[in-house]
């Protein structure tokens, strides 16, 4: 079973989002978007001093692959920047879908959540269709829902750490308190164990960019995510069993050999 | 005098449009913004350009 998942009215079949950069070359990146099932890659503006000749061809090879794209806000340290740039993405990438990216400590790239729930709301006024990368706080979230948001993406750890889901109280919490709101864990996600482990949490999908593009062979390991999020979308439906303390035995303990009964 | 992407020039544009013509961007996919307020596509013709205006010219990159 592969069942799908909705964003603002959209469905996809894959519940892995992609990052499309720090890849070897062009041509790793296409093979591995390929390779993982991805629908949904996420996308940038910058500043490009050769010209837009680099621009235009990336841009080509993004159109060539057919998916969905994701352009997000990233850099961007105040809700100004972050819906100027959401405005700019917007007219370029002919879409309303903006990954609302506001950061808040150069460190760690937390989002500076105050400035997220204000450019959230200023962009969902004009009609953008946001995905706000944000803590794992269930208060930020109810905020961001509140001014119009329809998905919300808690980071699992810091963005390119690789260490995976810190704190998954804080992520059951979010799931269970928004049941029927689109949750992806956005960001920390570095092997796909903790995809797996996220998707287990009934999380909706993940997205990831880093642990992709820095394996050491990616698109093998985009072929890897992939499996690794339908193992766990399928094992969260399955309902796993309850963990024990003690041991129990799994075969059976009836008409052992050697036994005195 | 103006400053695109950070950098200080001297142009004889009189506007957006014609600057990404001057700069050789022509129709490249690109988004602009003129001091921090977007310029859409359909605007740069009538969008003037003013001595000392901030011009960002961003294109299409990889993000994550």
């Amino acid at each position: 079973m592969k069942d799908g998942v909705t964003f603002y009215g959209e469905t996809v079949s894959s519940r892995l989002l992609l990052g499309t950069a720090q890849y070897p070359s062009p041509a790793i990146l296409s093979d591995a978007i390929k390779a993982s099932g991805s629908e949904i890659v996420t996308v940038s503006l910058r500043r490009e001093s050769t010209g837009a000749k680099g621009g235009r061809a990336f841009w080509d090879l993004i159109k060539a692959l057919n998916v969905r794209v994701l352009p997000n806000t990233a850099g961007c340290h105040s809700a100004k920047e972050a819906i100027t740039t959401a405005e700019m993405a917007r007219d370029v990438f002919d879409t309303d879908w903006i990954k609302l990216e506001v950061i808040g400590h150069a460190d760690t790239l937390q989002p500076d959540v105050f400035g997220l729930v204000e450019a959230a709301r200023e962009l969902v006024a004009q009609g953008f269709k946001v995905f706000p990368y944000t803590t794992d706080d269930l208060v930020v979230g109810e905020k961001l829902l509140a001014v119009g948001c329809e998905v919300l993406m808690p980071w699992g750890a810091p963005i390119g750490s690789g260490k995976g889901l810190n704190n998954v109280f804080a992520l059951k919490t979010m799931r269970a308190h928004f049941p029927n709101v689109p949750l992806v864990v956005d960001a920390g996600i570095g092997l796909p164990s903790h995809a797996s482990a996220a998707l287990e949490l009934g999380y909706d999908a993940v997205l990831l960019n880093t642990a992709v593009a820095k394996a050491g062979d990616p698109v093998a390991m985009a072929k890897a995510f992939a499996l690794a999020v339908e193992a766990g979308r399928l094992s969260y439906h399955a309902g796993a069993m309850e963990a024990r303390d003690m041991a129990v035995p799994s075969t059976p303990v009836l008409g052992l050999a050697f036994s005195e009964s | 005098m103006i400053i695109v992407n950070g950098e200080t020039m001297e142009t004889k544009s009189q506007t957006v449009a014609e600057l990404l013509d001057e700069l050789g961007y022509e129709d490249m996919p690109v988004a602009t913004a003129r001091n921090m307020t977007v310029v859409r596509k359909r605007e740069r013709a009538e969008t003037k350009l003013n001595y000392g205006d901030r011009i960002e010219i961003l294109v299409p990159m990889q993000g994550g």
